[in-house]
């Protein structure tokens, strides 16, 4: 306990932490939102649609970030607009995205000359090293995601639930689905710190899937995850630390064994 | 009577076919029309054309101005196991393009208790809307389509999944209700309709407007309207022990 305190005094340590738990608000709420419309997979489509926008911007020598942000932003809205006005299915939307991004991104990482920093840490997560502007992004997203879902919750689970309905009732509703796509696409790409592109997937559908468990109500599967994830990636980013681990894939092992529990817990409690 | 919409030679469809040709259609306050067809005669795509899901390639609807319509789809294609409550439901149908913001407010909470006591699911408040079977799911829709006290209420096949016993509830808070909104009411029981609307629609390709509640095999043959009316008895749901007997 005393060991684990005093890692608090580390700066880096300290800056982990608020990231995980940042990253755990963020991703719960938003997560929720995403497992609810049954779309798990675009969290996993934009993160490695993202992937492309990070080989071009190696390849021109802008921040790997922007880049990465640009294409999440691009691939969420393709995948709302192919759904919706092109009549392509969903799931085949992401699944295209999802490799045309990877393919952008390691041709041009192949054609990049030398040595490219930070791309373990891109595809791993590295939150050992986050920075005090990605603490300060992660904080921002934070409170507007709060504000956003708190203000519009109810057109935001109508239109989920039943856009056809929401649009006969007036709601607008092209405008709350391009906007939850833009916000999912920003949530997903400063989560990657965290979980790297790989792995992030799993830290949007985890959670909820585990809050769900205990409750039929969209708020509270959003609070339930938040909760889940905090512990999950706090025990796993300790668990990391002492056993010189990568954190992302740790953070998933912390948060399959708390789901894994939860289930018994609940076959328990209904015996 | 004041007229709170029209349509105006309406040309309807989807991107593979026109389904409704021709369409002319004008719905006062105070109407109650039944409208009745084939399967597949574009009863439903004259529905949502009215409700603005699908817009016409040809003609004109005009709606009063801030038209409250009230709608209860056909086929849900809802998913079961979204995760929203009975309650949470009900309220989203108080949404409107000038409150979709604002939270509920007292009167329309206690609005929900009152519709869902009418329908008779007042015990199923706070339960998911995925435990719920077919018939129940279809009155926590009714009651929907209700809360925003609508000037138009539009019901496509209301009577599927439900019990006789309700179904017969249904038709008399219709009744009711149409003191304070025109009604528009798809159904194939030709026989129960004639009996609660004023007017009949008849869909198929075209629509062809009878002012009247009283309607003949005849008349359905010359309005091209393949269906047959099996009215033995001014009782409803006559058709069903008929066949049984
Ligand atoms: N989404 C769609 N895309 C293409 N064609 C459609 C679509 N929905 C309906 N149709 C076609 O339009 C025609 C009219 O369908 P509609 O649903 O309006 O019929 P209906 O009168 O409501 O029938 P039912 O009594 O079975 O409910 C049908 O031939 C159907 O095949
Ligand atoms: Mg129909």
């Amino acid at each position: 306990m005393n060991d684990i305190l005093s890692l608090l005094s580390f700066d880096f340590f300290r800056n982990a932490l608020l990231a995980a738990t940042l990253t755990s608000v963020i991703a719960g709420i938003v997560g929720s939102y995403i497992v609810a419309r049954r779309s798990v997979f675009i969290s996993g489509g934009i993160t490695h649609a993202s992937f492309g926008g990070m080989g071009i911007a190696y390849f021109f020598g802008f921040p790997p970030f922007m880049g990465a942000a640009l294409f999440a932003i691009g691939s969420s809205l393709g995948i709302e607009w192919a759904s919706r006005k092109a009549g392509i299915r969903e799931d085949s939307a992401i699944a295209i995205l999802w490799s045309l991004g990877m393919a952008i991104g390691i041709i041009f990482l192949f054609l990049t000359p030398g040595y490219t920093p930070n791309l373990m840490g891109f595809l791993f997560g590295d939150i050992l090293t986050v920075k005090i502007s990605d603490l300060i992004g992660l904080l921002i997203a934070s409170i507007i995601i709060i504000a956003l879902v708190s203000i519009f919750y109810e057109a935001i689970l109508s239109t989920a639930f039943d856009s056809e309905f929401a649009s006969t009732s007036g709601l607008p509703v092209t405008v709350v689905r391009y906007s939850a796509s833009v916000v999912i696409a920003i949530t997903i790409v400063l989560s990657i710190k965290v979980m790297g592109i790989i792995l992030v997937l799993s830290l949007f559908t985890i959670p909820p899937t585990a809050a769900n468990l205990f409750s039929k109500n969209l708020k509270s599967i959003m609070f339930g995850s938040v909760i889940i994830s905090l512990a999950g990636s706090i025990c796993g980013l300790i668990i990391a630390y002492y056993f010189d681990l990568p954190s992302g894939a740790t953070i998933i092992f912390t948060l399959t064994g708390f789901y894994i529990i939860l289930r018994i817990f609940k076959a328990i409690k209904i015996k | 009577m004041q007229t709170i919409l029209s349509l105006e030679n309406i040309v309807a469809g989807y991107e593979s076919k026109e389904v409704l040709k021709d369409v002319n259609l004008k719905v006062c306050h105070g109407d109650f029309i039944g409208i009745i067809g084939p399967n597949g005669g574009g009863k439903t795509t004259l529905l949502k054309t009215i409700l603005g899901l699908i817009s016409p390639f040809e003609g004109t609807i005009s709606k009063s101005d801030g038209l409250n319509i009230g709608y209860l789809p056909q086929v849900n294609s809802i998913d079961k196991s979204f995760p929203i409550t009975v309650k949470e439901v009900v309220l989203s149908g108080r949404l409107s393009s000038n409150n979709w913001w604002k939270k509920p407010d007292k009167a329309q909470l206690e609005k929900v208790d009152e519709l869902l006591a009418f329908v008779g699911m007042q015990d199923y408040k706070s339960t998911a809307i995925g435990e719920l079977s077919g018939g129940q799911m279809q009155r926590i829709f009714l009651c929907r389509a209700l809360i925003s006290d609508p000037q138009l209420l539009v019901l496509d096949e209301p009577n599927t999944y439900v019990d006789k016993s309700f179904e017969e509830n249904l038709y008399n808070l219709l009744g009711e209700l149409n003191s304070k909104m025109a009604i528009l009411l798809v159904s194939h029981d030709v026989g129960t309709v004639s009996s609660i609307v004023k007017s009949i629609a008849c869909v198929n390709g075209g629509l062809h407007y009878h002012a009247s509640n009283k309607i003949s095999n005849e008349v359905l043959k010359a309005y091209n309207c393949p269906i047959e009316i099996v009215t033995h008895g001014t009782v409803p749901h006559r058709v069903l022990k008929n066949h049984h007997s």
